[in-house]
C-alpha cells in the first residue's frame, strides 16, 4: 500500500492504495463517483475517460498512484449546482444519448475535442470519437451534441 | 492485475539504480500497451519504474538538420507540434494516427520503440527516416534498432533517452488501418532525404523493414510509377484473421505508391 493525493472535481483526496488499483477503481470505489464508467476495461471504449490535467485520458488505463498530484475532473465535476455543463446541455438538447452508458465517456471526450478543435466540423469529431465507443450506435446525435455544445 | 512494488524515478540513473535492484523490473513509460497487457496476465513484473517524473526524457528539440524528441514526448507533443509540422510534417502526421485522443495523450515515442509492436506506426518513422535512437549508454541506427517480433537492440539494462530525425527533403507516411484497433495492417513511410530515399515498412512483418528495390527505384525517379510494380515477397510477413501475408505485401505496395504521390 502507498498513500496516493490528488485533487479530484476540485477538491484535495488522498488515500492509502495497492499500486495496482487503476485510477477508475479509485475514483469509482474509494471515493464512490460512479459517472465515470468501465465499459471494456481494455483501453479501447473510452467510456472510463475522464480529465487529468486537463487531457481528456482514459482512466481504465492508468494506476491511480500515476495520477498523484494530478489534478482530475469527473462526469460529477461539470455541472456548477443545478446548472449544467455546456457539452451536458447539449448533449441533452440533441438527444445524443440512447442508454447512457457511454455518455459520461463521451461527454468528457467531447468537451477535450472542442478545446483542441474550437470549430470542430462533422469529419473531425467523427475521427477524434474513434476511441470512444456507443453500443448502442446512437452516433448521429452524439456527434451533434459536440458540434453544436456553447463551450 | 498481479500485485507489483511501484517507484518513481527521479533521473535516468535513478531509473536504472532502480531496475537493476528489482527482481523482474520493468520501466513504465505511458503504459498504453504495459498495463493492459498486465490487465491481461500477460506480464507480471514484480517492480514498475515509472519514467513520468524524468524531466531530461520530455522535449523536443529542432536545429537545421534534425528532429530530436525525449523518449516520454507523448504522440500527442509530436503532433500538435508546431516546430515538428514544419521541419518534418510526415512525421507530424503519424503521431496523430496512433490510437485514438485519449491514447496519443499519454502514449510516448520511447515507450513505443521500446516495445516495438508490429504493427506500430513509429517504427515506419525510424526507418523509413532513418532516425537514431540515443541510449543512456550509446546510439542506436534505425537499421540496427529493429531484431524481430517485440524484439530490440536494447539490452536489459538500457533505455531510450531520445530520437533523433533527420530533416529529409521530402517524406509522406501512408496507413493502411485494422478497422476495429486502429493500428498498422501496413504502414509505409517514404522520404527522399540526402543520402537517397528511404522506404520503411510496419506491420507487415514481425518488425519494421526496408525495401532496398523500392528505394532504387526511386532514387532514379521519385515518382509513384517507379514503385507500381515492384512486389515485396510474402514469405515470413504476418498473417492473421484480419489479412493474410499476400494481402499485407500486395498493401506494402500499394501504401508505397501513395505515400509517394503524398510526399
Amino acid at each position: 500500500m502507498g498513500k496516493v493525493s490528488m485533487t479530484v472535481n476540485g477538491k484535495a483526496v488522498s488515500a492509502d492504495v495497492e499500486p495496482r488499483t487503476l485510477l477508475v477503481e479509485y475514483i469509482r470505489e474509494h471515493l464512490r463517483l460512479t459517472g465515470t464508467h468501465v465499459g471494456c476495461d481494455t483501453t479501447q471504449c473510452g467510456a472510463c475517460t475522464v480529465h487529468v490535467n486537463g487531457q481528456a485520458m482514459k482512466s481504465c488505463t492508468m494506476l491511480a498512484v500515476q495520477a498523484e498530484g494530478a489534478d482530475i475532473t469527473t462526469i460529477e465535476g461539470l455541472a456548477k449546482g443545478s446548472e449544467l455543463h455546456p457539452m451536458q446541455a447539449s448533449f441533452k438538447e440533441n438527444h445524443g444519448l440512447q442508454c447512457g452508458f457511454c455518455t459520461p465517456g463521451m461527454v468528457m471526450a467531447g468537451i477535450d475535442i472542442r478545446r483542441r478543435h474550437p470549430n470542430a466540423d462533422e469529419q473531425t469529431v467523427r475521427h477524434e470519437l474513434e476511441g470512444n465507443m456507443c453500443r448502442c450506435t446512437g452516433y448521429h446525435n452524439i456527434v451533434k451534441a459536440i458540434m453544436n455544445a456553447q463551450v | 492485475m498481479y500485485q507489483f512494488e511501484y517507484h518513481k524515478a527521479s533521473s535516468v540513473d535513478d531509473a536504472l539504480n532502480k531496475l537493476s535492484g528489482a527482481d523482474d523490473g520493468k520501466i513504465l513509460a505511458g503504459g498504453m500497451t504495459l498495463l493492459p497487457t498486465m490487465k491481461q496476465r500477460l506480464a507480471a513484473p514484480s517492480d514498475l519504474i515509472d519514467l513520468a517524473g524524468v524531466k531530461e526524457l520530455k522535449g523536443i528539440k529542432v536545429d537545421r538538420s534534425s528532429v530530436t524528441i525525449g523518449a516520454m514526448t507523448t504522440h500527442f507533443e509530436v503532433h500538435s507540434s508546431p516546430d515538428v509540422q514544419k521541419a518534418i510534417p510526415a512525421l507530424a502526421a503519424l503521431a496523430g494516427l496512433i490510437g485514438d485522443p485519449m491514447v496519443r495523450h499519454r502514449g510516448t515515442i520511447g515507450g513505443s520503440l521500446a516495445n516495438s509492436d508490429p504493427s506500430a506506426d513509429y517504427p515506419a518513422a525510424v526507418i523509413g527516416l532513418g532516425a537514431t535512437i540515443k541510449t543512456n549508454s550509446r546510439e542506436i541506427a534505425a537499421d540496427d534498432y529493429f531484431k524481430d517480433l517485440f524484439e530490440t537492440a536494447l539490452g536489459d539494462d538500457e533505455l531510450i533517452v531520445s530520437v533523433s530525425f533527420p530533416i529529409p527533403k521530402r517524406a509522406a507516411y501512408q496507413k493502411f488501418p485494422q478497422p476495429a484497433s486502429r493500428y498498422a495492417m501496413v504502414g509505409v513511410m517514404v522520404a527522399e532525404t540526402a543520402d537517397g530515399v528511404r522506404v520503411g515498412v510496419t506491420g507487415a512483418g514481425p518488425c519494421a523493414f526496408r525495401v532496398p528495390e523500392m528505394e532504387k527505384a526511386l532514387t532514379a525517379k521519385f515518382a509513384p510509377e517507379s514503385v507500381a510494380d515492384i512486389k515485396v515477397s510474402s514469405d515470413g510477413l504476418n498473417s492473421d484473421i484480419h489479412g493474410s501475408n499476400e494481402y499485407r505485401a500486395h498493401l506494402v505496395t500499394v501504401m508505397a505508391k501513395r505515400a509517394v504521390a503524398n510526399a
